[in-house]
């Protein structure tokens, strides 16, 4: 128990210690966080009316950025996976990170969903027992339990993994044998928390442009390309501002999973477009929206093109070495573009135009209020500041900075 | 074709002026005569009444799914909300529980030939069954404008079409010029939003939509907490205090039935109907889902719906599908009859016929 306590109190206060450019950071993240603070009081006290959702299309800005988190929470596993799959030991010390990753978007992805429910005070209802589940019907509870056990599966891998390295008892060819299923089977969860995510969106036979078959593999080619840049992200400036070192190999072979992942992308949009322009029946009514508009309607248009544009444009870029290489700057920023070039792509491209033409022929235009657009950078705010100190902390413990002090020395630092 | 949403269309032209004005002043004032009223008739007509009595309580917070509940829990809740709803609105409010009949299967018809597109029976229904009104007013019935072919085709556009010039004609070979303009039955084109000083326009027919009261519906499978079910007689319910506000709902229904309250629903106490149902027309609170229940109120003891009564054509029927002397039965033996987007599965109890 004092060991726990120890624990905890010293990778806090390492945490939270940093040069200028953490405390910029930390400022910056308040400041929305203090905003978020008000406007989500206003947004539970007056209900959804103060976001743009209206009855032609019921899902906000919160909903398409759940979606999102499913992206980056399930593309985590790519840094979990090589290392126990094909036992690349200068990936397996980083596991961890992925893990961190994982955890806190997908606790970031409940917390959209609790902006987008209409009565996140019910939700009790949703505990068996006391409420009821419509289980096995309704895709929102399989949703619901995937995303939950995720949530834990990450959440006692990290913790495990960090405190036996701060006291000093961490053997990777020695885990405990109640550890080992957990994490292989946290890395089959990852695909299987997005899978069903998308089968949420696909269950709706009346929201033609999600009622397709591609949609899971739209998602996760999408995760494998969003996921990975925010881990390159991380991961550049994690060896430039620690002492952790990583390798250029983990950052080519994550380099990679995005070029192909986008490749993979660009034929599930092919296969869509194709199929659904050629014929051109009523089910390409709201494909036909987003690309070319509707009797002037035409707001997803530039949206559509430019995100096609940069997806594309960030895959071809990736098929030279020279920007895979450049690790201070091109990569940096095709992994940049690529990551909010995946976040636009899901209100701009998949959930809002897809409301149009609605059952009865409605064609609508959605606008985001400023309280909906705050409360977003609230959430994300919020699971940055998260990230940013769990990743912190985790990197004092894997270079060795943060330790029990009664535990044995340890031989080098290890990467 | 707009892209407003929660719009009180206007009423149509054969509405007096007097009404109009009466509505548009409700639709500015509500907020101020939902105070006013609640305060001046609620010490008349509700002695005992008092502001605290107006609030949901802890009890109302906790209570089950009513499908689940005891018959004493069910007594209690039902308790609990008439003296709630009395003491908000300022007049004795029933809330009835009154069950399904048993061998009953309700079934709807709607003469297509016959609906001239008046939106009575969407301003009865408002009426009836306590729906928000004013900036955030909720219909449950959506009436779509929908142009006749005879609109459709032109001389103009007969050498027009792709491609333009071929060794095979100077005319669309493989897309003729008339193209692309709707005909017929048809959700492309229609209008639901038309404000016309007379109805009917000679160049439109018009399609009432509500909920279509599926025998398979794909909002019932979608709900995660079973908020919403079929009950005995087929008809899709909502428990208002057991929905979560998910929406889940919604995106699955293909008939666009399902209307959300996004903030606090504005129900004028005056405007109130005080006879309502648990699963009906009882006053609804922000965040839940609402939809048409065939009257559940009405149906369940032996009424007919009020968009059927506020009909001035005779355009709709109603009654028990198990029946051979109902009026729906009569309409499903001798006329044209069919389902609104049966490719989705859903098998509707809402028939539409060409009389």
């Amino acid at each position: 128990m004092k060991k726990a306590w120890s624990f905890a109190r010293d990778i806090s206060l390492y945490a939270i210690k940093g040069g200028p450019f953490f405390y910029a950071w930390m400022l910056f993240l308040f400041f929305f966080i203090l905003v978020g603070l008000y406007t989500s009081y206003r947004q539970f006290s007056e209900g959804l009316i103060l976001t743009g959702a209206t009855d032609q299309i019921p899902l906000e800005m919160f909903f398409a950025n759940f979606v999102f988190t499913a992206h980056v929470a399930a593309a985590a596993v790519l840094v979990v996976a090589p290392g126990y799959f094909y036992h690349r030991k200068d990936i397996k010390e980083l596991a961890v990170i992925g893990e961190i990753i994982a955890m806190v978007f997908v606790a970031t992805g409940i917390t959209f969903i609790l902006y987008h429910m209409g009565r996140p005070d019910r939700l009790f209802h949703m505990i068996p027992g006391i409420g009821f589940l419509n289980f096995p019907n309704s895709m929102l509870v399989y949703d619901t339990i995937v995303l939950n056990v995720y949530l834990l599966l990450n959440l006692t891998g990290v913790v495990y993994i960090l405190y036996n390295k701060y006291v000093g008892t961490f053997d990777s060819k020695h885990l405990a044998r109640w550890f080992t299923p957990i994490v292989y089977l946290a890395i089959a969860w990852g695909p299987l928390i997005h899978i069903v995510t998308a089968f949420v969106l696909a269950s709706n036979a009346r929201m033609v442009p999600w009622a397709t078959a591609v949609l899971p593999f739209g998602f996760l080619s999408m995760a494998g390309a969003s996921g990975p840049a925010l881990i390159i992200l991380i991961f550049l400036l994690t060896r430039k501002y620690s002492k952790l070192q990583i390798n250029d190999s983990i950052i080519d072979l994550l380099t990679t999973i995005i070029a192909w992942s986008l490749g993979i992308l660009m034929l599930v949009f092919a296969a869509e477009i194709f199929s659904v322009l050629y014929s051109s029946t009523e089910h390409a009514a709201s494909l036909k929206y987003t690309m070319f508009g509707h009797n002037g309607l035409n707001k997803y248009v530039p949206w559509f093109w430019g995100d096609i544009g940069t997806l594309i444009g960030c895959f071809i870029a990736l098929l030279f070495p020279g920007v895979r290489r450049s690790y201070n700057f091109w990569l940096p920023i095709v992994c940049l573009l690529v990551f909010f070039g995946v976040l636009v792509e899901k209100p701009m491209v998949l959930v809002f135009p897809a409301f149009s033409p609605s059952p009865l022929g409605e064609y609508t235009e959605y606008h985001t209020t400023l309280i909906e657009f705050l409360n977003v950078l609230f959430i994300w705010a919020v699971a940055f500041l998260w990230l940013t100190l769990i990743i912190k902390g985790a990197i004092g413990i894997l270079t060795g900075e943060v330790r029990y002090r009664k535990s044995p020395p340890r031989k080098a630092v290890q990467h | 074709m707009s892209e407003e949403n929660n719009t009180n269309p206007e009423e149509s032209a054969d509405l007096d002026n007097s009404r109009r004005d009466f509505l548009r002043y409700v639709c500015t004032s509500s907020a101020a005569a939902l105070v006013v009223a609640s305060e001046s008739s609620a010490a008349a007509v509700v002695e005992e009444a008092n502001s605290a009595d107006a609030e949901v309580t802890v009890a109302e917070f906790f209570q089950g799914h009513f499908v689940l509940m005891s018959d004493e829990e069910k007594k209690q809740a039902i308790a609990r909300l008439e003296k709630r709803y009395s003491a908000q609105y300022g007049k004795k409010t029933t809330v009835s529980d009154v069950a399904a009949p048993d061998g009953v299967l309700f079934g709807y018809a709607l003469d297509m030939s016959k609906c001239i597109g008046c939106r009575r029976c969407v301003h009865a229904c408002a009426e009836e069954n306590n729906q928000s009104r004013g900036e955030s007013a909720i219909q449950w019935i959506q009436v779509m404008k929908i142009p006749k072919g005879n609109i459709s085709f032109s001389a103009e556009e007969l050498e027009k079409g792709y491609p333009e010039k071929s060794r095979f004609g100077d005319y669309g070979v493989q897309v003729g010029g008339n193209a692309y303009h709707p005909a017929g039955l048809t959700t492309e084109g229609a209008q639901s939003y038309y404000q016309d000083e007379a109805v009917p326009d000679k160049d439109f027919f018009y399609m009432p939509v509500q909920c279509q009261q599926c025998e398979k519906p794909p909002c019932v499978k979608a709900c995660p907490v079973r908020a919403t079910f079929r009950d005995h007689a087929g008809v899709v319910l909502i428990d208002y205090n057991w929905c979560i506000g998910c929406r889940m709902c919604q995106l699955a229904c293909p008939y666009h039935a399902r209307r959300f309250n996004w903030g606090e629903p504005n129900l004028p106490a005056e405007e109130m109907n005080p006879k309502t149902h648990y699963f009906g027309n009882r006053p609804r609170m922000k965040g839940v889902m609402e939809k048409c229940t065939f009257c559940v109120q009405r149906t369940r003891e032996g009424r007919n719906p009020a968009c059927l009564e506020a009909c001035p054509v005779g355009a709709r029927k109603f009654g028990n599908l198990l029946d051979p002397e109902s009026d729906v039965r009569k309409v499903l033996a001798t006329k044209r009859v069919f389902r609104f987007k049966e490719e989705f599965g859903t098998y509707p109890k809402f028939f539409y016929y060409i009389g």
